[in-house]
């Protein structure tokens, strides 16, 4: 069969693989810091795993490997196959592949290293920025390619999620990243003061807002009907939620500034943003969950459909417990705490990391020709990680409001009624049970990949035929 | 210099609006519903997946 009467399966295999893999490290390495966290002597004294070194690690790994892994099996699947055709490029798709894989490696080779530009989520210093901006390129380019080949006629709702993506993720990059390098291994930011704050958060909250949902909404928008064996609920709902994330999300970066330098109107005009973004935010949500409307009873028995839809129920959450800690008022006792911590990972469990789960167990068995080794291990591992993320985002909340009422706490006298260390030592219970959470998720990515192995293994690369029929 | 970000702040808005309005059209009903099925129609037999898809197939 020539290749152009089949899908490039090829480079999405690589990809879920990885996917897979980088999942666990990233994920070992949040466990290791979360048990630092709650006994510090284990970070030996060696400055190589000190948790100031190992924290970005398992942000990269868990965002830039893990998440991205997935994000560029899924789209380079999805494009094809609702486009019913072959990518634009093999080549050019391999090189992302290789490309991105050697941006995790030095990530991992350097961020130990102590080489880092310190900005949030934009850690790598600069000849890794470049490359990551040639490896971008590419992807657009295949991304883009496909979709000016493609024989349907109207581009599926998933790919303006995944093209939105793309292209916020590439204007983010390239600004956020600005920066004047002094030696291979140092550079300093093109930005100053707190223009450079708004810019790395104008940055972060747009790396959440399109790597970690638009994204990942692309995801939804193609998997859950799939799985459903349903058509989206309201294809019209669904045009709306990409223009109206697409159109406010962009603005909400200052409620990470909140009581800063940051000029007061950029603040409030970063919550209101913020607030208004439940609006799209839910309406994505209501339009995932329902579209199982008439067919709930195939929650009860497909664990993969439970992960997509647990997945979006923990958005719905997590895009309402947001805009909730973007008021003034509540960041004013929730910055700086540990609730911060939990609804990041509210978000990043629940929602990225379970819709990212759900994608590869319906994935990988298709690029192999297989079918899925385990449904009972796929349902463990299921309530495994839920019952990890709960505890982990619960012990998080109560810890962070914790923090937050004692550090506020003054006598009558004015002066401060907890010394810090008081509240460091409250936490210890909390921390104790985060790490206990984080290790069950990890237990539950395990159970995947065991699962996952004995799916595939002896079996032959498969490429799917693109089907004739055309309309 | 405010004012030029006013007006285009209102253009935005506009124009947002204008896409919600072109979207929930009652002209392009049929076209939205055909696009939904997209995902649906790309010719994935049930051999290819797992055990549970082979039962999905009917109504849509």
């Amino acid at each position: 069969m020539s290749t152009e009467n089949t899908y490039n399966y090829r480079v999405v295999r690589q990809f879920s693989i990885m996917t897979v893999v980088w999942g666990i490290v990233g994920m070992l390495v949040g466990v290791v810091i979360a048990a630092q966290m709650a006994w510090p002597q284990l970070n030996f004294d060696i400055a190589w795993l000190t948790f100031g070194r190992l924290r970005p690690l398992h942000t990269n790994a868990v965002v830039f490997a893990f998440g991205g892994s997935a994000l560029f099996a899924t789209s380079y699947y999805v494009v094809q196959r609702t486009c019913h055709v072959r990518l634009f490029s093999d080549q050019l798709a391999g090189f992302t592949f290789w490309g991105w894989q050697s941006v995790i490696v030095l990530a991992a080779i350097t961020l130990p290293l102590g080489i880092t530009t310190s900005k949030e989520y934009a850690e790598l210093e600069w000849p890794i920025d470049l490359l990551i901006t040639v490896v971008w390129v590419a992807y657009a380019v295949v991304f883009f390619g496909t979709l000016v080949k493609r024989k349907i006629n109207h581009i599926y709702v998933a790919n303006w999620f995944f093209g939105g993506f793309i292209i916020t993720i590439a204007v983010l990059h390239v600004v956020n990243s600005a920066a004047l390098p002094v030696s291979l291994t140092k550079s300093y930011s093109a930005f100053a003061g707190v223009q450079d704050a708004m810019v790395q958060w104008w940055y972060g909250h747009n790396a959440v807002g399109f790597f970690l949902t638009a994204g990942f909404l692309g995801i939804m928008y193609y998997f859950i009907p799939k799985q459903a064996g349903r058509p989206v609920y309201s294809y019209r709902l669904s045009v709306v939620h990409f223009w109206a994330l697409v159109f406010t999300y962009i603005w909400a970066g200052p409620h990470h500034l909140h009581y800063t330098a940051l000029p007061d109107w950029a603040q409030s005009l970063g919550m209101v943003f913020s607030l208004i973004l439940l609006a799209p935010s839910w309406g994505g949500m209501i339009n995932g969950i329902m579209t199982l409307s008439g067919a709930w009873e195939k929650l009860r028995t497909d664990p993969i459909l439970k992960f997509l839809i647990v997945s979006v129920s923990f958005y719905g959450m997590s895009t309402f417990e947001g805009p909730m800690m973007a008021i003034k008022t509540v960041n004013a006792l929730s910055h700086y705490t540990d609730w911060t911590i939990g609804h990041v990972h509210s978000g990043a469990l629940g929602w990225v990391a379970f819709v990212s789960i759900g994608a590869m167990y319906y994935l990988i068995p298709r690029l192999f020709d297989r079918e899925l080794h385990s449904l009972q291990l796929a349902e463990i591992h299921f309530w495994i990680s839920t019952i990890g993320i709960v505890l982990y985002i619960t012990s998080m909340w109560i810890s962070g409001v914790m923090q937050g009422l004692m550090w506020r706490a003054v006598n009558p006298d004015g002066t401060l009624t907890y010394s810090f260390v008081e509240s460091v030592q409250a936490m210890h219970p909390y921390y104790i049970i985060r790490f206990l959470g984080g290790t069950l998720f990890l237990i539950g990515m395990l159970i995947m990949a065991y699962n996952l192995y004995r799916t595939v293994v002896g079996a032959k690369p498969h490429e799917a035929a693109i089907p004739a029929v055309a309309h | 210099m405010g004012l030029v970000h006013g007006i285009w702040t209102l253009l935005l808005l506009l124009i947002f609006l204008g896409i919600v309005a072109w979207v929930w059209g009652s002209k392009r009903k049929k076209h939205f519903e055909q696009a939904a099925q997209i995902p649906l129609q790309d010719g994935d037999s049930a051999s290819e997946g797992e055990r549970q898809n082979t039962e999905k197939n009917n109504g849509c």
